[in-house]
Order: structure tokens, then C-alpha cells, then sequence
């Protein structure tokens, strides 16, 4: 994730918005499920080796683009 | 050594016959002290029952989310409020998961879907999802798609899947407290077809729900009654927004207690390491797991979490001297 994000891709909330700590550490273990510009739920497909997720607005990050 | 793991190493070791529901009950209560000598006696009999091999497996959810029941620990229910979105991976993308998994040196590709049960859309996809698989892809395929009717059974043997996933969750007794949506003997009835038709059954659960160590054996005796060719345990991981959200991750020797009793109820299942070991054990425990009736696991991430590196597990059974289970070329 870029120094740019606004929202925590784990709870949504701003990430100027406490620490998000444990969100930093729970996003080693599963995907961001909220856009980190705009805080919209994502659509987030699981893949065996990565994941992709969609924001309606953003478009796609993966987790070879992160 | 005390008296359970004597009568284990006698009963389940040397004559393969696994320990009933209050034996399990002991094997869940012993020490801290005592861990160590029941994690080996486990080892023990998984290599007298099973071999030295290690089942490696791939998972890939082609419907998620938007599931109808109410399984209080899913984050794919519809009836809470979690943030995972429904979403459907289209055949293309799925032949490319089975490539991935494939390339781990994999042996199943485990194909899983978020519903109470598959309706048409759902099986045409997933006839077409094995076919272009098939075409490409040298794997076992399995499937998980809900609880099954008699004639998608006969579909999905017909259609030459290897392997059905159905888990039992949690005991019978603790059941209703986890779902409300369907019974434990819905469940069991979609087993029991599966097994019926010649297809493996795989069928599991998840420990640290909240329910009682009685609780944990019962569901350890309900799963050898069944007697699946798989069991895939699971560890909670609590999920934002669900209803057992709140729960503490399970502790690390109690996970591998419970590892140990599946093996000392189970000497011959495949008894595979599936979500939740990441928090619950870590990578030492995970290591405790391999060595303490675990033999198989499966490889990358699950279906909405991820796992660790699959090279990390593969690089462990190596240094464990575990072979990775080949491809059986069935006639
Ligand atoms: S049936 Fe499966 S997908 Fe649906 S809520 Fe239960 S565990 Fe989740
Ligand atoms: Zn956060
Ligand atoms: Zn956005």
C-alpha cells in the first residue's frame, strides 16, 4: 500500500483515524476488503498463490500491485 | 507415560483401532508436560497407518460470499454484516488457480462454493470449470458445493470428481449453536451419499468455537463414525462482523491436543491442516502439527484469507524429510 492511502483496507475507517496496528498485521493474513481512496467495499477474489480486489470507482489492485 | 497414552499406544498404534469418545476426552485433558510424548505417539501412528507421505492441496472459491445459512463463524453468510462481497471466478481464472496449485506439486484442487446447496447455475459451471481443467490441468479435483441432493451426487461422480467436502463443523450436541439454518443430520445425510457413491469424502470441522473439550471429542467420534478418507481441521479465525467474531484464537497447545486426539481417533484419514493454523500454531506449531498426526496440508491461501507462502510448507516437509504424496494415474 502507498503512503497515499486514506482509508484502512482492513476496517474502512481513516487512517489518520487511530493506529490500525492490528488491521496492519491482519492484512498479512487476508486481503484489504475496503478501497483505500474511497473506504467502498471491494469485490476481492482469493486466488491459491495472491488475491485481486475491484473498487466500482479506483478499478483493481492485486497483490502483485499493492 | 500415563495410562491414556499407554492404552493408546497399544490400542490405536499396534492394532490400528482408534480411541472412542471418553478416551479422546482424556487425550484433550492431559498435561502441558505430557504434550510432547502425545504429539510423537500421534506421529507414531500416522506413520504406522498412513506412511511418510503428505497430501498437498489447493483450494479456490468460485462462488463467494452472499451464502443464505448462518454458520456464525463465516464471513461468506449474507445474514452479517462482514465485508467480504459475492463474487464469481470465472473458468478461465479457475483453470489458472488449478495451474498455480498444480505447480506446487499439488496432487487436489479442492473447487468451493458459498451455498447451501448447488442449483443449476452452479452445476453447469462447475461441469464446465472440471472439463476446461481437465484439458489443461494433470490434478485430482475435488469439490465443496453445500449439501447435495441424490442426483447431484451421481452428477458430480459422473462428472468424475475425485474427492466431495462436506464437514460436520462441530458436534452434534454444540451444532445448533453454531448454525440455525440446517441440521447436523442434513449434514451427515450428504456424507453419507457421498460415501455411498464411491466418491472420498472429505469431511471435517472447526475446533475453537467456543465449545467444550466434551464437545471437541464428541466431534472427534462423530468424524470417525463417518470414517472420511479426509479430515480437514480447522482452527477459527475469528472473522470481522460474524457472530464468533469476537472470540479468542484458540491456544496453540490446545490446537495441537486436538491434532493429536483426530490422529488417536482416526490412525488411517488423511488429517489435513486447514484454516486458522497461521494464527493458532504459527510457523513452530505448524512444524509440532507435521510431527504430531498431520499429513496434509493445504498449500497458499484459503478461501477468503490467505495463507502462508506455499513454498514455506513445502520448504518444511523437506527439511522434515516428508514426501510431497504423487499423482495416483487411476486407469
Ligand atoms: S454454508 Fe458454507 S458458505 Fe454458507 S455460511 Fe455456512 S460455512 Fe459459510
Ligand atoms: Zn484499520
Ligand atoms: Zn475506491
Amino acid at each position: 500500500m502507498t503512503t497515499l492511502d486514506m482509508y484502512c483496507g482492513h476496517c474502512g475507517q481513516e487512517q489518520a483515524d487511530g493506529s490500525h496496528e492490528d488491521c496492519r498485521r491482519a492484512l498479512m493474513l487476508e486481503p484489504p476488503r475496503y478501497c483505500a481512496e474511497c473506504r467502498r467495499r471491494m469485490v476481492v477474489q482469493v486466488h491459491p498463490m495472491g488475491w485481486s480486489a475491484r473498487c466500482s470507482v479506483h478499478g483493481d489492485v492485486s497483490s502483485d500491485r499493492r | 507415560m500415563s495410562d491414556i497414552l499407554e492404552v493408546a499406544r497399544k490400542q490405536v498404534l499396534e492394532q490400528g483401532v482408534g480411541l472412542c469418545q471418553e478416551q479422546l476426552i482424556e487425550v484433550l485433558r492431559s498435561p502441558d508436560d505430557q504434550l510432547a510424548d502425545l504429539l510423537a505417539l500421534a506421529h507414531e501412528v500416522r506413520v504406522q497407518w498412513c506412511g511418510e507421505e503428505v497430501e498437498v492441496e489447493g483450494i479456490i472459491s468460485l462462488k463467494t460470499g452472499g451464502c443464505p445459512e448462518d454458520c456464525h463463524f463465516c464471513s461468506q453468510s449474507g445474514q452479517f454484516t462482514s465485508p467480504v462481497r459475492s463474487v464469481w471466478l470465472n473458468i478461465p481464472e479457475l483453470v489458472e488457480a488449478a495451474k498455480e496449485t498444480a505447480k506446487t506439486g499439488a496432487t487436489e484442487f479442492c473447487i468451493v462454493a458459498a451455498v447451501r446447496g448447488p442449483d443449476q447455475r452452479l452445476m453447469s459451471q462447475v461441469k464446465a470449470g472440471i472439463e476446461a481443467i481437465n484439458a489443461e490441468v494433470d490434478i485430482n479435483i475435488a469439490c465443496s458445493l453445500g449439501m447435495l441432493t441424490q442426483e447431484q451426487v451421481d452428477e458430480l461422480k459422473a462428472l468424475g470428481v475425485h474427492r466431495y467436502n462436506h464437514n460436520l463443523e462441530s458436534a452434534r450436541s454444540y451444532f445448533g449453536d453454531v448454525v440455525t439454518t440446517h441440521s447436523f443430520e442434513e449434514r451427515w445425510e450428504t456424507c453419507l451419499m457421498v460415501k455411498a457413491s464411491g466418491m472420498e469424502l472429505c469431511c471435517g470441522g472447526l475446533v475453537g468455537m467456543g465449545e467444550t473439550l466434551e464437545q471437541r471429542a464428541e466431534l472427534a467420534a462423530q468424524l470417525a463414525e463417518l470414517d472420511p478418507h479426509e479430515v480437514p481441521l480447522n482452527f477459527l479465525n475469528p472473522r470481522p462482523g460474524t457472530p464468533f467474531g469476537g472470540l479468542e484464537i484458540m491456544a496453540g497447545k490446545d490446537a495441537l491436543r486436538t491434532i493429536a486426539a483426530f490422529r488417536l481417533a482416526m490412525p488411517r484419514t488423511v488429517l489435513r491442516y486447514a484454516g486458522g493454523r497461521e494464527l493458532t500454531l504459527g510457523d513452530l506449531g505448524t512444524r509440532d502439527g507435521l510431527l504430531g498426526g498431520i499429513n496434509a496440508v493445504i498449500v497458499g491461501n484459503y478461501l477468503t484469507t490467505l495463507g502462508r507462502p506455499a513454498t514455506a510448507d513445502l520448504d518444511l516437509l523437506a527439511e522434515l524429510k516428508m514426501p510431497v504424496k504423487e499423482l495416483q494415474k487411476t486407469l
